[in-house]
């Protein structure tokens, strides 16, 4: 147990465009795009935050960049947790795939490229894997129908 | 045996209509196959054991095999992605089949309604009979149980061709 642990963490980290707040008990960061990788490299190496969590996204409609990545991390040894948040536009909505880090990575990023259509470069499995194959959009983005209904069987008459 | 009666050959044959027959035997050996997908399952587990006890109707013992089954469990929400696998398993069940909407999700997608859940099984197979609740009660399954029963011995068994 090392109750310092976040403290140092935000101490390390809050420098290079990241910002860290404490938010409901776990420290969360936001970083630019390209300080992804390094930053959880860190994390893991330095920090010891050993079990990668989930990968999900935000939408915000109206909002440019329009996504929100956003992943969290625990420390088994510590038992502490940390968010980072990354943002991405609807362009180009890509981000570093952490599947060189954490081999769990690879099934949590094809979810979000299923709900959110979030590519993940180096990640190259991205079939579907909650939908199945020729669904089209993702439907956990704002703008999807909530009603559109993409059938596999033909509706009896 | 009363001697007098095997005297006069009493008792040794009797008559009914063959659908009749047919239906009596066939209503109470419903063997159900559970397709069980949701939440619906654990009311499925107690309808089926000791206090509910769906053996006194005869439809206790489930198959494995939808080509051994009468009766298709429908237990649960069914989604876009499973509606083959639904389908397919109904084409494979032996005439004759019946098909049970096992709570509110079966019969209409109960409060889903989204990219993911089916509206209810109907869209893709017959049904015979929908139970409602979510979950139902076991009370409502052993009622649709009986009501699929009197629906079995009230029907036409065609055995040897379509007409008889
Ligand atoms: S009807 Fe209710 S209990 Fe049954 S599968 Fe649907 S949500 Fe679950």
């Amino acid at each position: 147990m090392n109750p310092n642990l976040l403290e140092r963490v935000r101490a390390r980290l809050a420098s290079e465009g990241r910002e860290a707040e404490f938010a409901h008990g776990l420290l969360a960061l936001s970083l630019p795009r390209p300080a992804l990788l390094d930053t959880v490299r860190l994390l893991k190496d330095e920090f010891g935050f050993d079990l990668f969590l989930d990968v999900t996204a935000v939408d915000w409609p109206g909002r440019d960049p329009r996504f929100d990545v956003v992943f969290h991390f625990y420390s088994t040894r510590d038992h502490v947790r940390v968010r980072l948040k990354t943002a991405v536009p609807e362009k180009d909505p890509v981000v570093d795939s952490l599947v060189p880090l954490y081999g769990s990575a690879a099934f949590m990023e094809r979810e979000c490229h299923d709900m959110y259509g979030i590519v993940f470069r180096g990640n190259d499995d991205l079939r579907p894997i909650l939908l199945y194959e020729g669904f089209q959009g993702h439907p956990l983005r704002k703008d999807y129908p909530k009603e559109r209904e993409q059938p596999l069987v033909r509706y009896r008459e | 045996m009363n001697q007098d009666d095997q005297k006069t050959g009493a008792f040794e044959y009797l008559t009914t209509r063959k659908d009749e027959l047919v239906g009596w035997a066939r209503k109470f050996s419903i063997f159900p196959y559970p397709f069980v997908t949701a939440c619906c399952a654990m009311e499925f587990m107690s309808v089926s054991s000791t206090i509910y006890d769906t053996d006194r109707f005869g439809a206790a013992l489930p198959r494995f095999s939808p080509r051994q089954s009468d009766l298709l469990m429908v237990v649960g929400t069914i989604t876009h992605k499973q509606a083959p696998i639904l389908k397919k398993v109904y084409e494979q069940m032996c005439e004759p089949k019946w098909v049970m909407a096992f709570g509110v999700c079966a019969t209409s997608g109960g409060f889903y309604q989204n990219y993911a859940a089916l509206q209810g099984i109907d869209k893709i197979i017959p049904v015979d009979v929908y139970i409602p609740g979510c979950p139902p009660r076991p009370e409502s399954v052993i009622d649709g149980i009986m009501q699929l029963q009197d629906r079995i011995a009230g029907s036409k068994h065609p055995i040897i061709n379509e007409t008889f």
